[in-house]
């Protein structure tokens, strides 16, 4: 009990208790019938339980006579048999019908597709109809129960296992390498909606963090045009973020990390293009900013131990106009 | 008039006094007595759990607060890794195991084992694989880089196993240890199978069997199924690390599914192995403290059966977020659900023990009581699991994390303590501290239900396992911090009992043959048992031999 009180109370961007979306919702439901049905076998057996140990306890004053041997009841037992047995059977049909409209519904035309693809520590977003690539920062758009755009996300992994998991919008789904899996989510409130990989992943499992951005269908289109643009080339009066991008395309960078309309066309990163337009780097632990970049490129284990990008051992001065080139990325 | 075991002791027995210290180290190390291997089982175990508890607490410290720089990425996910693979194979199997060697032969009627020699070798290769998990700390990685233990966690899910991400020795560390624990074990179930088939006394037919060597029996029967595919697992990953095998490694197009299959065909039925010595405790002890006849004995043996054979059909919940399939998932709820009615009627049947008992609240009990109450909402949870809706939310959560240590700690280490405290006297002669055990069981109990209570809430939350830090803001701070102060309770407790064990050894009072006054065969030798247990083979005629000779007015013998 103490359990439901603290969910109740307890704010947090995570609550599964606090859906915003039509997965999360169903599930809720099959939860709270479960969590009664639970409850109630709780409260009656455990109370059985308290009113035998204190009824029958031993005391003092009892007679030395060792109390009457019962050996078993046939109809005692047979009905502790039956009826937990038709509970489960309830239970088990109202959670079937729960996974067939989560699992087993027909995809609407209307939908809109995302592929995700796991890495070791972030998340790679591809958006193939709208020829979008982006990382870390999931965008779409909001559905209307009226005429629903649903999400469905097409899942996998380049490495190892992960697990997709923003608790308001629906449950979690494993991306598994050589294997395909979906999920859909459907947001119905415009807001960032927080979640985080659910499987062990490696040393930075902890900070695989997910956010996803729920948005009217206007902001929405106008983020996947801002998106669909290359990224600027020149930078006129700049000349610090123009040779940073020399240093950028020079090193070692483009062999991990692609910036659409450049030499740079690595897949092993995150895509680039649009950096500056992110208000988190390092897949969500930190916020976007000047001096978090320039860390990241110097040593991304102060900010994330563990994570594959290497130290890029650049002098300061590159250091300083990469960084200026990075935020230049809108 | 029924015929009675006959209480007479042979001259050989436990007692070291006055041999020189070099006979009796030789003594333990060549020897085959069922006993003494049984000892050895549970003193290796209590040392693995001890460190299995320490790692579980600089884990809570590091998860306290948010943010916090107590142990690197690096360790935590050895710790948890660790910790896991420790409690799971190095002490819960052990324990029980060894409890099983000690209790099982005399429970019969037997004078040991049915293969003594390889109970010996089951044991040292256990044992020898629990010490080789822990070289990994100093031969891991390379040239013996320190800090190297294995970090993939207990699961060892595939890809993460394979050469391209687990570089250097620390998995196969892992793998060769949890490989020979796996002999070990196999080898134990077989014994242990055979002794029970083959060597019970005269009279006692299966069907006057005390219920704990039934429960050792399904127990082992399901150490065979399900331990046979983890070893097989093993060695299908070591090839595919060595030999340029493909079974696990997906860069090369293997499966990552088809090793979840291999381990939680083995994982889930595991929590039966580990969970069915718990019930066997209970069985024995919470008919003696309420001085009543277990109720429903066929119904209780049954229902153990049959969680065995269930238990077999239900590995794929560990996987309802693997992408099975509407089909496949529907299956895996049922079977688990289904599992539920036979777990059921073995808390209904306890509750009926209890009823109308004159129920004596020693240690051993309390233990007991605890075990019922937590073991019931360790099955709720369960069910609340196993609705896969609920469960897409809930797996990998902390909610997970607390369910399981409801049925691990709430269940089978609370019946496993009162059984400590239980068969103490048996083995020692000497009676336990109760002030000692009070204490150990109060500090215990508060100390679970801070952790494993409040850990419910964080899944919830959104908080998943397995991970070294977490940010500020989630509504999981508060959380965590008590969860903490729990696991410092349940370690003070423990470290009570481990003092109060040793203390009582040498100062306990003297416990005679029968110090609770109890029924089975066990307590009609001296204690500690002489070798070879029974002087004369005992035969029985009922369920409770000594209920029968202290109530000849009364005997069980007409009731079955």
């Amino acid at each position: 009990m103490s359990l439901i009180a603290g969910t109740a109370s307890a704010q947090s961007p995570t609550n599964i208790f606090d859906p915003a979306g039509t997965p999360a919702r169903t599930a809720m439901g099959l939860s709270i019938l479960v969590l009664s049905v639970t409850l109630v076998i709780f409260l009656i057996v455990a109370g059985l339980l308290l009113y035998a140990i204190i009824r029958f306890r031993h005391r003092p004053t009892d007679s030395d006579r060792e109390p009457a041997q019962i050996y078993g009841s046939n109809q005692i037992e047979l009905s502790w048999t039956v009826i937990p047995i038709l509970i489960v059977v309830t239970l088990f049909l109202t959670t079937t019908r729960v996974i067939l409209v989560t699992e087993a519904i027909p995809k609407p035309p209307s939908a809109m597709d995302v592929t995700v693809i796991g890495h070791q520590f972030w998340w790679e977003y591809n958006y193939p109809k709208l020829g979008v690539v982006t990382a870390n920062e999931l965008h779409v758009p909001i559905s209307d129960p009226s005429s629903p755009t649903p999400t469905y996300l097409t899942m996998s992994s380049a490495d190892v296992s992960h697990s997709f998991w923003v608790p308001r919008l629906a449950g979690k789904m494993d991306l598994i390498p050589n294997r395909v899996n979906t999920m859909w989510i459907d947001p119905q409130a415009t807001g960032l909606y927080l979640g985080q990989c659910a499987q062990y992943c490696g040393t930075q499992h902890a900070k695989m963090l997910l956010r996803v951005y729920a948005q009217t269908p206007q902001d929405f289109a106008a983020w996947i045009e801002q998106q669909k643009k290359p990224a600027v080339q020149d930078f006129p009066g700049n000349a610090a973020a123009a040779e940073g991008q020399t240093v950028f395309m020079k090193n070692a960078c483009i062999n991990c990390h692609a910036i659409k309309g450049t030499v740079a066309t690595g897949r092993f990163g995150p895509d680039l293009t649009h950096l500056a337009s992110r208000d988190t780097i390092a897949s969500g632990p930190v916020p976007n900013t000047p001096e978090n970049l320039r860390k990241w490129v110097n040593d991304p284990n102060t900010l994330k131990p563990g994570s594959l990008m290497p130290a890029m051992h650049l002098n300061d001065h590159d250091l300083d106009v990469i960084t200026a080139y990075l935020t230049q990325l809108h | 008039m029924t015929t009675t075991p006959v209480l007479e002791a042979v001259d050989e027995t436990l007692e070291t006094q006055g041999k020189p210290p070099l006979n009796v180290i030789y003594e333990w190390l060549t020897t085959v007595d069922h006993k003494k291997i049984g000892l050895m089982y549970i003193c290796y175990a209590l040392l693995f759990l001890v460190i299995g508890g320490f790692e579980a607490v600089l884990m809570r410290i590091q998860l306290a607060i948010p943010n916090n720089h107590f142990v690197s990425p690096q360790v935590f996910n050895q710790l948890f890794t660790m910790h896991g693979t420790t409690m799971v194979f190095f002490m819960g199997m052990p324990i029980l195991f060894g409890m099983g060697n000690y209790l099982v032969p005399l429970m019969i009627g037997a004078r040991d084992m049915a293969f003594p020699r390889l109970n010996a070798f089951s044991f040292w290769v256990s044992a020898f694989a629990g010490f080789l998990l822990y070289f990994s700390y100093i031969g891991g990685s390379g040239l013996y880089a320190a800090g190297s233990a294995p970090d993939v966690g207990w699961f060892a899910y595939a890809p993460l196993t394979s050469k391209v991400f687990s570089p250097g020795h620390s998995t196969d560390y892992w793998t060769l240890a949890v490989f020979l624990s796996g002999i070990g074990s196999i080898g134990t179930a077989l014994n242990i199978v055979t002794t029970i088939l083959c060597m019970r006394c005269k009279g006692m037919k299966m069907s006057r069997m005390p219920l704990l060597p039934w429960l050792y029996l399904v127990m082992s029967g399901l150490v065979f199924v399900a331990v046979s595919p983890l070893t097989a697992a093993q060695i299908m990953l070591t090839f595919d690390r060595y030999l340029g095998a493909h079974f696990f490694d997906t860069q090369a197009g293997g499966s990552a599914i088809l090793w979840m299959h291999f381990f939680w065909i083995f994982g889930h039925p595991e929590v039966y192995v580990l969970v069915l010595p718990a019930f066997a405790f209970a069985n024995e002890i919470i008919p003696v403290f309420s001085r009543k006849a277990m109720f429903g004995y066929p119904a209780m043996v049954a229902a153990s059966v049959a969680i065995g054979f269930i238990s077999l059909s239900v590995w794929a919940h560990h996987m309802f977020t693997a992408g099975l399939g509407p089909a496949g998932n529907t299956f895996f709820v049922f079977a688990t659900m289904v599992i539920s009615v036979p777990t059921g009627i073995k808390i209904f049947n306890w509750l009926a023990t209890i009823w109308g008992g004159k129920i004596i609240f020693a240690v051993p009990m309390m233990f007991m009581v605890g075990f019922l109450f937590q073991f019931l909402i360790a099955g709720l949870t369960g069910i609340m699991l196993a609705a896969a809706p609920f469960n897409w939310q809930l797996s990998a959560s902390y909610f997970v994390v607390a369910h399981f240590h409801y049925v691990l700690v709430g269940a089978i280490v609370f019946s496993l303590f009162g059984a400590f405290y239980y068969w103490y006297p048996k083995v020692t002669g000497k009676m336990m501290d109760e002030t000692l055990g009070k204490w150990h069981f109060w500090l215990f109990l508060i100390g679970f239900h801070l952790t494993f209570d409040f850990m419910h809430i964080p899944g919830i939350l959104g908080m998943p396992r397995r991970i070294y830090t977490y940010e500020d803001g989630r509504g999981w701070n508060t959380l965590n911090f008590i969860v903490g102060i729990g696991a410092i309770f349940q370690a003070v407790g423990t470290l009570i009992l481990v003092y109060n064990m040793i203390r009582s050894y040498y100062k306990g009072k003297e416990a005679g043959h029968d110090p609770w006054d109890a029924w089975t065969l066990e307590w009609s030798v001296p204690s500690p048992p002489p070798s070879y247990n029974f002087a004369i083979e005992p035969t029985v005629n009922s369920r409770r031999p000594l209920w029968d000779l202290k109530h000849p007015e009364d005997p069980d013998t007409d009731y079955e």
